[in-house]
């Protein structure tokens, strides 16, 4: 158990600790690359975070939640509060750099229009989608005619 | 969820009833395609109509957490304690999920309504719907695209697939321009800029494209509505089977949170 400082956490300290939070479907890259964070709130009340579900009904949206509150709960003993919101659509623009690279590395197609999603294997365009739905929501299925290996997408909302 | 709440009157005459409607089309569909879950035709279809029904549980999710904020009651209340006779979905979706075809005929017919729908609400004044909206259109333009291409499969096959879908088709027919049932209230939502245009104009625009898009396999276009006044009151004998299905878990175990 950490003391709580005087002056309270920085929104920065926040987002630090939130970097570290792997996404739960897809955990090489945290919430923070994934762009869900919408706004960090560091308050006397305590420390609010609003999150941007990627999907209206994404089933990882409770997980992310409790995850949030447990880490910041441990790192700044405050209260947390986790609340999501629609007031800007996430978007898969969202995704840091990092991010990206992340899901490439994993054999995962960043988000694109269809026609412009490459092999995350071996960068082909010659690509085919088997399906738009894929193991989990935010996902669709493809196959490339280069390297002869399936892949996934994430689907560019 | 917002269990303590004092109740307050909808601040727009007529948008709980726009939201119930939305909500139980989508819960609905949602829920009654879920049941292809194991059992859809090919292992691909089987994972994308069950992320499909996800989706739209999901969309129901968050047009009952809207409604239950407004009206201070519970989203789950609303969604499972009703009696059959008080949902407002679409009569369309009365029809069972029956065999593939009709499972892709009803959707073919519900999501392109839908889309009509959307467009005609994603500027609304009420920003925590036009929100959503925003988000529920990204994610729709996947189920367009992806019915859609089941949908000219069916219709341009020869022989039994695209029998099965012109059966289909003529059993949904006189139901399907249902999603555009008038709502009560309706000039109050469209003078609140919550809604664009009458239901009755989104119809005609949905028929549009529909005609366009049936000419092109030379398939009969869509009957008249049938009993458009009680689009979405008196839900059938199938319907009141799937209600006994989803309300199962929350009679069985009242009280229960999962």
């Amino acid at each position: 158990m950490i003391d709580a400082p005087a002056a309270g956490p920085s929104e920065r300290d926040v987002r630090a600790a939130l970097a570290r939070i792997p996404d739960p479907e897809l955990p090489v890259l945290s919430i923070v690359d994934l762009g869900v964070i919408h706004r960090v709130d560091v308050g006397p009340e305590g420390i609010e975070v609003a999150l941007l579900p990627t999907f209206v009904g994404c089933p990882a949206l409770d997980i992310m939640r409790s995850a949030i509150v447990e880490r910041l709960g441990d790192e700044f003993a405050q209260p947390i509060r986790v609340a999501t919101t629609f007031a800007v659509p996430w978007t898969s623009d969202r995704i840091s750099a990092t991010g990206l690279d992340a899901l490439r590395r994993a054999g995962i197609a960043p988000p694109a229009e269809p026609e412009d999603v490459r092999c995350p294997h071996c960068a082909s365009a010659d690509v085919v989608m088997d399906s738009a739905f894929g193991p989990t929501q935010c996902r669709s299925l493809f196959y490339c005619r280069g390297c002869r290996q399936p892949f996934e997408a994430m689907k560019s909302v | 969820m917002t269990a303590s709440r004092t109740p307050a009157a909808p601040p727009i005459l007529g948008l709980d009833g726009l939201l119930l409607t939305m909500a139980d089309d989508e819960f609905v569909i949602g829920f009654s395609d879920s049941e292809w879950t194991g059992i859809a035709p090919l292992l691909e279809e089987d994972v994308a109509m069950s992320s499909l029904s996800q989706d739209e549980l999901g969309h129901a999710t968050a047009l009952y957490g809207l409604l239950a904020e407004l009206t201070g009651t519970d989203a789950d209340a609303i969604a499972y304690d009703r009696e059959p006779a008080e949902y407002r979905h679409a009569r369309l979706l009365d029809h069972g999920r029956g065999d593939w075809a009709m499972t892709i005929a009803r959707r073919y017919l519900y999501e392109t309504a839908d889309a009509t729908r959307l467009e005609a609400l994603a500027d609304g004044t009420w920003a925590p719907l036009a929100e959503l909206v925003g988000k529920l259109q990204r994610e729709e333009r996947y189920h367009a695209m992806h019915i859609g291409s089941w949908f000219e499969r069916l219709a341009g096959a020869v022989g039994e697939p695209r029998d099965r879908l012109l059966d289909a088709l003529a059993t949904l027919g006189p139901d399907a321009g249902t999603v555009f049932t008038p709502l009560s209230d309706e000039p109050a939502l469209i003078e609140a800029g919550v809604l664009a245009r009458p239901m009755a104009e989104l119809e005609h625009e949905w028929r549009t494209r529909t005609t366009a898009m049936f000419a092109r396999f030379d398939l009969s276009n869509l009957p008249p509505t049938r009993d458009p006044e009680r689009g979405r009151t008196d839900h059938g004998a199938d319907f009141a089977w799937l209600h006994g299905e989803f309300t199962k878990v929350r009679r069985g175990d009242p009280g229960a949170t999962w």
